[in-house]
């Protein structure tokens, strides 16, 4: 397997302008005569649609629910990062570049993530231009705040609803097109496997959620914009349909997988409650701007918490932290949060809690300032937990957010498959090993509106496409195996359900390859997730058959592919004997507790070759070395 | 009390093409704790162990914010709740013993798709009529050239959190999307992007609405009432002056 990053030659500040430059282009008459497949209608789904039509492709959009408005992006809460520096507190396209590759804790490619920030200022122009109603100041102007990881306030926000709003803007421009004939839209198709023709993407295959069929496309490239694998957890702040089906099966035909080990744990999510539970709540981070994180002193303290007096109260980001206090990055707060929960001073009906404190904010600014802020986070916490977090503290725990790891892309976004492209959350490519907040939504909307469009451009340019017909034998081929899987799952009729199985991985992987790892627990879970992945195709039972709207069997197959990826991404962890942002190694830590990299050895992106599976899941690692030529590699601190 | 038995009347149509009916199941253990639709995903495991068919629903994020859930209880669209969405309904809401009847949103321009699913795909056309400010990728001026009040932008965001789940027309007598037309009208026509395109936009909308099947408005406000992330009627008077404006 060959690994090519593709990174332009030259300053960093010019390799992007350069690389635009050098690009291959479609002549206006030439790109109608173009397909282009794009999977996925979240931020870079929707925006990458919207991008390539405008320009003149004939672009199919699909997606898994019944409208492209749904994809998980709307979801994101807090905001989206650029270095306009409208406040004028020093920020620039430097700093946030900086900011972003110290956040990922030097693990992400510079010139990658510097593009990233010289795109951020974009978006917020094309978003307000869509009429994307942002926060803004009396004078009319827009208003922006502080995000953890940064000392600069560069976040532009809707409220707690950021991400649905630029959704919205991205999903209409993509309707917009839908409208105009440029785009064929998709909804509830969910992509089963990628067709290669002559070793390049060619299409892919997708069953109709609705009735079953199972369908063929062809095009002259594809663009993977599938999201995350945090569903791997079972218990995660994504939506319930979120899933590494598509992105998996690019990686069985071929597609490397890097740093699947990177998994953000958000540190601010509503506890869990029961066996019943079915996802985790994410309160926004920006609460962190007022709220203050804290656990009782005392154990054994068992006072209601607004009667435990200040003394008594440890604050533990603020006193380990001063500089950043409750702002410090997700990792760090998440692994905190599990320290002194381990130590026994955790709050709530299990203990696994802590928490964040909204009563100074509340003197300091009034009710209703903070209302203003955080109305709806409020409400949303008040309906859940049926307690008033004006009155008393929220009550928080980790959970699993965002998967940094993703498919291997290189500068141009494309995989070591010709001819497919991964955006978004799907990819690896800018956050290294943790992202900050308020930067998912910005490299969704960078790979999509200014990077896709110009790149999928040049690999068309540069390509001969002779013309198939989806009766072609890589197409029957991939459809038969498509209908083969789903047969299969129907066929075993054992005793225990998708979801009670989907539960057991989620907890090995929460216990074993969560906020925390070890050599000897990760060799465990491994054992353990192949052994259950055997009872799996021995025992599940999915109701019904393969003809009709059936979400179970939807599950069983999706959960079929996160028992693979499970296995891959204990691999990964236990390949890197190293810490580095969210992917903490307990036998890798500084005095102090903090991830201890190891950059002689790791400063590399594990890209792992699918090798099959039988019994255990094959698979090579392929290194692509991170070179560092204009930051200085630091131990992270945030003191 | 923390466990409950809850008797459910559930509406199961195999599709479009054939009739539905109510099923009974009688649903034990049920903590108040529960989500709504944590309550019918035990529903389902019991189904599937017994070897019967699980109930089809709709649902994504489980956080009131992807408008994927939408359903009808005891005849109110999402449930009982003040501005929740169903999957932010918890079973505290409920008492040991209670009868919950469970319904899809039912509407000409709603087609089942399978018990308690439907198809909204008519919502989506009525964006693409015209939902949107036309807007090509890289032509946008400096975020900052175009000043936006405080209250307007305010204004806009409050009718931009519509979650399209289609509640406001499973609560109309006519079955109208005039809440759902209404709000993005509102949130771009009250914004100086949304202008060049605001007369085109209103008819391109509201005659797509009336084209899909959706009836119009006569001002019973049920829309309002259930909305869970409660738009506002004026939306529709303001759809309304728009609409007769451009006509003149």
């Amino acid at each position: 397997m060959k690994l090519d990053s593709n990174i332009p030659e030259g300053p960093l500040e010019e390799k992007w302008s350069r690389h635009l430059k050098d690009l291959k282009l479609v002549s206006p008459n030439n790109k109608r005569k173009h397909k282009v497949i794009v999977v996925g209608t979240g931020l870079a789904g929707a925006s990458a649609a919207s991008s390539l039509a405008e320009l003149g492709y004939q672009v199919s959009t699909f997606c898994i629910q019944d409208s492209a408005r749904r994809a998980h992006s709307i979801a994101a809460q807090g905001g989206i990062n650029a270095a306009k520096n409208y406040q004028n507190d020093g920020d620039s396209v430097w700093r946030l570049f900086y900011d972003t590759i110290k956040g990922g804790d030097y693990r992400s490619r510079e010139a990658n993530v510097y593009r990233l920030a010289e795109n951020s200022n974009r978006i917020i122009d094309q978003a307000v231009a869509q009429g994307v109603p942002f926060a803004r100041e009396y004078g009319g102007l827009l208003d922006n705040r502080s995000f953890g990881g940064a000392q600069v306030s560069r976040t532009f926000y809707a409220r707690g609803q950021t991400g649905q709003q630029l959704l919205l803007g991205a999903y209409q421009s993509m309707m917009k097109e839908v409208h105009a004939g440029k785009i064929k839209n998709y909804p509830r198709h969910e992509m089963l496997d990628l067709v290669l023709v002559d070793g390049k993407a060619r299409g892919i295959i997708t069953r109709n959620l609705i009735d079953g069929t199972i369908n063929r496309f062809e095009a002259d490239a594809v663009v993977l914009c599938t999201g995350g694998y945090g569903n791997v957890f079972y218990l995660s702040t994504n939506a319930k349909n979120s899933n590494v089906t598509a992105a998996w099966r690019c990686h069985k035909r071929g597609a490397a997988f890097a740093n699947p080990c990177y998994v953000q744990i958000h540190p601010t999510c509503i506890p869990v409650s029961g066996d019943y539970q079915s996802k985790l709540t994410l309160m926004s981070e920006s609460l962190r701007n007022d709220g203050r994180v804290w656990v009782p002193r005392d154990p054994k303290d068992e006072r209601n918490p607004t009667d435990i007096p200040e003394e008594d109260r440890f604050y533990y980001l603020e006193e380990k932290y001063p500089s950043f206090g409750n702002l410090v990055p997700r990792d760090v707060a998440s692994r905190n949060a599990k320290i002194v929960t381990d130590e026994g001073m955790g709050v709530g009906e299990t203990g696994l809690a802590v928490y964040l404190d909204f009563r100074d904010a509340i003197i300091r600014e009034g009710k209703e300032a903070i209302a203003a802020k955080y109305g709806n986070l409020f409400d949303m916490y008040e309906n859940i937990m049926d307690e008033n977090p004006y009155e008393m503290p929220m009550k928080i725990f980790p959970a699993v957010h965002y998967t940094m790891g993703g498919l291997w892309v290189d500068y141009n976004l494309m995989s070591n498959i010709p001819g497919l492209f991964v955006a978004g959350e799907a990819n690896f490519s800018d956050h290294g090993a943790n992202r900050l907040g308020a930067s998912a939504l910005m490299q969704g909307l960078s790979d999509g509106y200014f990077i896709i469009p110009q790149t999928v451009g040049n690999y068309i340019a540069g390509e001969e496409f002779p013309k198939i017909s989806t009766d072609h034998e890589a197409f029957n081929e991939a459809a038969e195996s498509s209908s083969k899987n789903l047969d299969k799952l129907l066929s075993i009729n054992g005793d225990k359900t998708v979801v009670e199985f989907h539960r057991e991985l989620g907890k090995i992987m929460w216990d074993k390859v969560g906020i925390s790892r070890s050599k000897e627990g990760l060799e465990e879970a491994i054992k353990q997730i192949r052994a259950l992945r055997k009872e799996f195709y021995e025992n599940v039972r999915v109701p019904g058959d393969s003809t009709y709207y059936n979400k179970y069997l939807e599950f069983a197959q999706r959960v079929a592919d996160f028992f693979e990826l499970a296995e891959l991404m204990a691999i990964d962890a236990l390949d890197r004997d190293e810490s580095a942002g969210c992917h903490l190694r307990e036998e890798y830590q500084t005095e102090e507790g903090e991830a201890l990299r190891n950059d002689d050895e790791f400063s590399y992106v594990s890209a792992w070759e699918y090798g099959g599976v039988n019994g255990k899941l094959e698979t090579t690692l392929h290194k692509e070395p991170l070179n560092f030529e204009f930051v200085e590699l630091k131990q992270r601190s945030y003191k | 009390m923390s466990e409950m038995t809850i008797n459910l009347k559930v509406w199961r149509q195999e599709s479009a093409a054939v009739e539905g009916e109510f099923q009974d199941y009688k649903l034990s253990g049920v903590s108040e704790h529960m989500s709504f639709l944590e309550m019918l995903d035990v529903l389902n495991e019991k189904l599937i162990k017994e070897g019967k068919i699980p109930v089809e629903f709709d649902y994504d994020c489980r956080e009131g914010i992807c408008g994927s859930c939408n359903l009808v209880i005891n005849g109110k669209a999402h449930g009982p709740k003040h501005l929740t969405a169903v999957c932010q309904l918890h079973m505290r809401n409920y008492n040991d013993g209670d009868t919950i009847v469970v319904e899809p949103p039912r509407a000409k321009a709603f087609p089942i798709v399978r018990d308690l699913v439907v198809d909204r795909s008519s919502l989506d056309r009525i964006i693409e009529a015209g939902g949107y400010v036309s807007v090509k990728t890289g032509s946008a001026p400096e975020a900052n050239l175009i000043p936006v009040g405080q209250d307007s932008a305010n204004e806009a965001f409050d009718y931009a959190t519509c979650i399209g789940c289609g509640a406001c027309v499973a609560a109309c007598p006519n079955s109208s999307a005039s809440l759902f037309t209404g709000a993005k009208l509102a949130h771009l026509n009250s914004l100086p992007q949304g202008q060049p395109e605001r007369e085109k936009r209103t008819v391109a909308m509201v005659d797509q609405m009336a084209d899909e099947g959706f009836g119009d408005c006569s001002n019973h406000a049920e829309c309002e009432a259930v909305c869970p992330v409660g738009i506002s009627i004026s939306s529709i008077a303001q759809m309304r002056r728009d609409y007769m404006k451009a006509l003149v």
